[in-house]
């Protein structure tokens, strides 16, 4: 009982030794002297896809054939439109963001209207709708780079006491998402909506209701994600997006999220960002091309599942 | 006698049992078909009718007793059918996208060559037109396209086509379930003819009309064994009832004797348009009854879902549900049994949305105890429960909501007689504080704990018993139909 409700208890340790391991690998490879730079960088761009990662993780709890795959599209919507709103203005700051946080309910309501009025898969539903959403993106976007406000450009790419702020606004997000999913009702619905949509129902749990309201809260995960990085990037870009598709849902299951819903796990997302992101700079660092660097994502993903699989037989 | 008679048998299954792990399905029935009669098979539900039909058509392999063709020992299905049994179940098993000739060729694999689907479609309008003269089914339309009459009806000709060689014994399990008068007249007189040429039939069928008036023998099962296996003309249709049933034992319980008190607590108009209206007092026990799959569950499941808001949270729980159905899983197999337990009455133990672990707690112990849940540790996964443990989790789930109505759906199914008597007494002082409990069982033992019952048949409720007159003989009498009506 024990040994395999401990390793049912912490998946996320694994994405956590790893991380450790490819940092040791690529500090002693460049001599120890980029290793600063490098625990940086790598919280930088986990913070990003820790944020996706969370709004992704919360609709693959939902149980099998939930996934969100406008995820890209809605952060490129997101950050070509507020930076476009915000127009270089410091006072248009809260307004940009409060704009980002609209989109990104407006597609999560989009996205579920599809799914449950239309009765298609949420695969289909949500590519079709990222499909609206890139064609308004690249229909508002003409081609124009706006800069981001002077004060939101500064305050994402700075750093407080080390820790890059990007970084730290993740982290404060994802200690509310640990409190809604290990503490509030609504943890508790998404969990048993994931292992039994029947019994969820049948347990007087809206399950509508639940459903709806988690792809909205993925969607705005997305955006609030597509406005900070179009603020650290310095400017939105229309393909700014394409790389977080895979990444969302890579670091969901290699952080030790069952792919088959009801059971989620927050920690091992951080891990898995922060793996990813130094499997990257490790393979650079190595000199390898960008080809071989995908095959690689794609071989850990399979072997996390594959692994993942086998744990699941012990029950 | 026997010389003769042994000769001429087609199918014997003698002292058979079948267990599925604790249950006797079957617990040494006989049964033994002649060529040149129709076996009229009658029971309750569980009677076993269902399981001694799968060890005939080879399906199932029985643990204990023989099986013979013909007088040759032989097992499997094929063996079954190379001695000429063919069998039309319940639920239809013709393939929905295939057309009518193309399903008769899964039936029939030695309709071969290039021209096979004229054969076939000779073979199908053949059977048809003699079976149900005057019928309008085209042999070529896909099955997804005819109605489920029209389905069962070619289902039935194509099992009583035979190519090179007919059919030798054909099992009809409830055969007019979707036929109306006319049709199912035209098939019994079918059955008739085709006994008359010296085929076998053994016809399953609540009707108990169509038994008495087409079997030649009756034979009655309850609890995996054969009670009778008389000639038709013996029984009439109140003895035939009687023979299902044991006799009325003496009541155990003492029921509420107020009832339908003030207004109603839940009601219902008369489903499918027929039959009468269900409504529920506060206070009472109801049982739904009838045979299995007759409706019940979806009757709970609409009182439910009509009551229950997919959308938006519910304020004040008015109504709680227990699952029992092993396919309609109640459990949340990845948590623990305390989360299974607490998972209906979150809200009441909440403050600001957050659930308070505490209160939870809490709540887990008091039922623990009030149950009796066997286990060390309320956090241990809920599969580490055995099933009737896991049944009371759900109970208690239930149980513990602010619910003042509880529908239970067949919760007993498989729990041990221990639990059983253990839930029952929960269940009566519950009732005596004033729930409702409205309780669909297969179990007459436990109909029969109930303050009020409707028996439902086809889908809608065909009768009303109270109190005294909720006797085992009542509800199969009101479950069965007796004919000329149907």
């Amino acid at each position: 009982m024990t040994p395999h409700r401990f390793l049912l208890g912490k998946p996320w340790i694994w994405s956590f030794a790893a991380t450790v391991i490819v940092w040791i690998i690529t500090v002693l490879f460049t001599g120890g002297a980029s290793s600063f730079g490098l625990s940086q960088a790598a919280l930088t761009f986990a913070a990003f896809s820790v944020i996706v990662g969370i709004g992704q993780m919360f609709v693959i709890t939902l149980g099998p054939g939930n996934i969100d795959l406008s995820v890209p599209a809605t952060m490129t919507l997101s950050g070509t439109l507020a930076l476009k709103l915000m127009d270089v203005q410091d006072g248009m700051i809260l307004v940009g963001l409060l704009a980002s946080i609209g989109i990104g309910l407006i597609v999560g309501l989009g996205n579920y209207v599809l799914i449950k009025l239309l009765r298609i898969p949420p695969i289909i539903a949500t590519l079709s709708m990222s499909f609206i959403i890139q064609s308004v993106a690249i229909w508002s976007n003409r081609g124009l780079r706006i800069k981001p406000p002077e004060m939101l450009a500064n305050f994402t790419t700075s750093d407080l006491f080390g820790i890059p702020n990007v970084a730290l606004v993740a982290f404060l997000l994802s200690v509310l998402a640990w409190v809604l999913l290990e503490k509030s009702i609504y943890g508790r619905w998404i969990s048993a909506i994931g292992q039994s949509m029947f019994a969820a129902r049948m347990a007087s749990i809206p399950v509508d209701g639940t459903r709806l309201v988690t792809y909205m809260l993925c969607a705005v995960l997305a955006a609030l994600c597509g406005y900070l990085l179009a603020s650290f990037s310095g400017g939105a870009a229309l393909n700014m997006g394409s790389e977080y598709l895979l990444l969302s849902i890579a670091v969901v299951v290699i952080g030790g999220t069952a792919v088959a819903g009801g059971n989620s796990n927050i920690p091992g997302i951080w891990g898995a960002s922060l793996f990813l992101f130094l499997v990257v700079s490790m393979l650079n660092t190595y000199g390898f091309g960008a080809g071989f660097r995908l095959i690689l994502t794609g071989l850990i993903i399979i072997v996390v599942i594959l692994l993942a699989g086998g744990r699941q037989s012990f029950r | 006698m026997t010389e003769v008679l042994k000769r001429d048998e087609v199918v014997a299954a003698r002292g058979v049992r079948v267990t599925f792990g604790a249950v006797k399905a079957l617990d040494g029935a006989d049964l033994v078909i002649h060529s040149g009669e129709c076996v009229g098979l009658v029971g309750h539900n569980g009677a076993g009718k269902s399981t001694i039909v799968n060890v005939i058509n080879g399906g199932l392999t029985p643990h204990e007793g023989t099986i013979t063709y013909g007088g040759q020992d032989e097992r499997g299905i094929s063996a079954a059918r190379a001695n000429g049994v063919r069998c039309v179940f319940q639920e239809l098993s013709l393939c929905p996208n295939l057309t009518v000739t193309e399903n008769a060729r899964i039936m029939h694999p030695d309709l071969k060559g290039w021209n096979w689907r004229s054969g076939a479609l000779a073979l199908v309008e053949a059977h048809l037109q003699e079976i149900f003269p005057g019928h309008s089914i085209d042999g070529d339309s896909t099955v997804d396209d005819l109605s489920i009459a029209e389905r069962q009806m070619v289902e039935i000709a194509i099992s009583f086509a035979g190519t090179d060689k007919k059919p030798k014994l054909v099992i009809l399990d409830e055969p007019t379930s979707s036929l109306d008068a006319g049709l199912a007249a035209q098939l019994m007189a079918y059955i008739r003819k085709f006994v008359s040429e010296g085929g076998s039939v053994l016809l399953i069928s609540h009707i108990l009309g169509e038994i008495l008036s087409t079997s030649d023998r009756i034979v009655v099962m309850k609890d995996g064994r054969v009670t009778a296996d008389r000639a038709a003309g013996e029984f009439s249709t109140r003895s035939l009832v009687e023979a299902m049933g044991n006799v009325v034992r003496e009541q155990e319980w003492a029921r509420a004797a107020a009832t339908k008190t003030g207004e109603p607590v839940l009601s219902m108009p008369p489903r499918r348009g027929h039959g009468l209206a269900f409504e529920a007092y506060r206070g009472e026990m109801i049982g739904l009854a009838g045979l299995g799959g007759h409706g019940q569950t979806e009757a709970l499941l609409d009182l439910y879902l009509d009551r229950n808001s997919n959308w938006w949270p519910t304020r004040r729980r008015e109504i709680a549900f227990v699952a029992g159905d092993r396919s309609l899983n109640g459990t949340f197999p990845l948590w623990s049994i305390l989360k299974n337990l607490s998972v209906a009455s979150l809200g009441q133990l909440s403050t600001n949305r957050m659930v308070d672990r505490m209160r939870e707690e809490t709540l887990g112990e008091s039922w623990k105890k009030r149950i009796e849940i066997r286990t060390p540790d309320m956090d241990n996964r809920i599969l580490s429960l055995s099933g009737g443990n896991q049944q009371k989790v759900l109970f208690a789930r239930a149980l513990a909501t602010t619910a003042d109505i509880v529908l239970m759906d067949d919760p007993m199914r498989g729990v041990d007689i221990g639990t059983k008597q253990e839930v029952y007494d929960i269940l009566r002082s519950e009732a005596a504080n004033g729930r409702t409990f409205i309780w669909y069982s297969t179990e007459m033992d436990e109909i029969r704990l109930c303050d009020r019952v409707y028996v439902f048949r086809e889908g809608a409720i065909m009768e009303e018993l109270i109190g005294e007159d909720i006797t085992e003989k009542n509800i199969l009498a009101a479950s069965f139909s007796e004919g000329a009506a149907a």
